[in-house]
């Protein structure tokens, strides 16, 4: 698993699941499995920003780009590689 | 299935039916009547008007608890109840205790988290967004606007959303220990006023406005509440005022805070789901498109799920039997 999964699950089941890794697997959708409500969505994109220096669009505050570990991978990539991060 | 007669109701019928919950509750918890908090809204009044028709004007108290940001319709049309009513009624304005309590400080500094010049002469209303389609996320934006009147709008990040919604949510917590006050001094009972659709959703303070004794509306789709309305004979002015949070110092519908739709399409919506009829028979009915009804069943289950711990009692570790037993 890349560094930056490995990051995204870290915080996801630190924070969402006080630790309790259950096999969270990498395509789990967070809304389906009820990990995150919206109180938890904006806290996600608080750490994102902060942690690699991004700034999430209104716009793109979607589960396409949020809503599971590869989802969130595949956004900050796209971040990347458009400039976006510092991190 | 029809619209208008789904939600149908026979009201004479219903106001026997609450009148007899109510006098029952009273009679089994030693309570001599109810005190009500009253806003000017649909709900209040119409849960006043049951009490009157169940207990008698006499025991029941109207509590009108205005503060520096309420609408000035609130107070108004929450005195045109008392006296409709003829209730005994007192008024508390609750600016000072929320000075007390820190809320026009803590809200001014959660709201410059996003807005920097932000500060207590600048109204505001919070507005949530939803991203769109089935699959969604919400997020809540500040609407500011400066004493010269021009607005400012910004994504609410966490920690500012935060603070503002713990701040907030002051109000419907002093109001709700004011009403206890009240029910304790003259050994009342508080009947809380919340309709089915806010009650199902949790749109609802944890130790604020859901606090109660006593729910008498909180199985009844909002419509329904507007036919008990106008059975009761509540004043044209309150049936026709729409529906506000009047939390926020600027007006705030609840479609931009809370609900996805206007109410009689959410409760239509959450009829339907509630009695498993199919995503096209509610569409039609709703006026809606099918895609439309089955993101709102969505988001119903999530705010279902998201809130269902406002409604928890105190969970203990192990069992008190013996308090179990008097339930």
């Amino acid at each position: 698993m890349s560094d930056t999964k490995n990051e995204i699950r870290k915080f996801v089941v630190e924070t969402f699941l006080f630790g309790q890794d259950t096999g969270l697997a990498d395509d789990a959708s967070f809304l389906d499995h009820g990990i995150v409500d919206s109180t938890g969505v904006i806290e996600l994109v608080a750490h994102l920003e902060k942690t690699y220096g991004i700034k999430v669009k209104d716009e793109e505050l979607t589960p396409d780009n949020l809503d599971s570990i590869d989802a969130i991978a595949a956004y900050l990539d796209r971040k990347r590689a458009a400039g976006g991060m510092i991190a | 299935m029809t619209a208008p007669d789904i939600l149908a109701i026979d009201p004479a019928a219903e106001t026997e039916r609450i009148a007899i919950a109510l006098r029952n509750f009273l009679i089994r918890n030693r309570r001599r009547g109810v005190v009500i908090g009253l806003s000017g809204g649909i709900d209040s009044t119409v849960t006043a008007a049951l009490a009157v028709r169940a207990l008698g004007a006499d025991r029941v108290l109207g509590l009108l608890m205005p503060e520096r940001q309420s609408d000035e319709a609130t107070l108004m049309l929450s005195r045109v109840v008392v006296e409709w009513l003829k209730i005994r009624s007192a008024e508390e304005d609750i600016t000072d205790l929320l000075e007390a309590a820190g809320f026009f400080r803590r809200f001014s500094s959660a709201a410059r988290q996003a807005i920097p010049d932000f500060d207590d002469s600048w109204k505001s209303k919070v507005v949530i967004h939803a991203t769109g389609g089935p699959h969604t996320f919400s997020y809540f934006s500040i609407v500011g606007q400066a004493p010269d009147g021009r607005t400012e709008t910004a994504r609410l990040p966490h920690q500012a959303y935060l603070g503002i919604v713990a701040a907030t949510n002051f109000k419907q917590r002093i109001r709700k220990m004011l009403e206890y006050y009240h029910a304790d001094r003259l050994n009342l009972a508080v009947a809380g006023t919340p309709n089915r659709l806010e009650y199902d959703q949790g749109f609802f303070v944890k130790n604020g406005d859901g606090s109660a004794d006593i729910k008498p509306i909180a199985h009844l789709y909002k419509t329904q509440v507007y036919q008990l309305a106008e059975y009761l004979g509540v004043p044209t002015e309150v049936r026709r005022r729409p529906p506000t949070t009047d939390t926020y110092s600027l007006p705030q519908g609840h479609d931009e805070f809370y609900f996805a739709l206007p109410y009689h399409q959410m409760d239509l919506c959450l009829y339907g789901k509630n009695h498993g009829l199919s995503p096209e028979v509610v569409a039609a009915a709703a006026k809606l498109d099918r895609a439309t009804v089955e993101h709102v069943w969505a988001d119903i289950d999530r705010k279902r799920a998201a809130t269902h711990y406002l409604h928890l009692r105190p969970t203990l570790v192990a069992d008190v039997p013996e308090i179990s037993a008097l339930e």
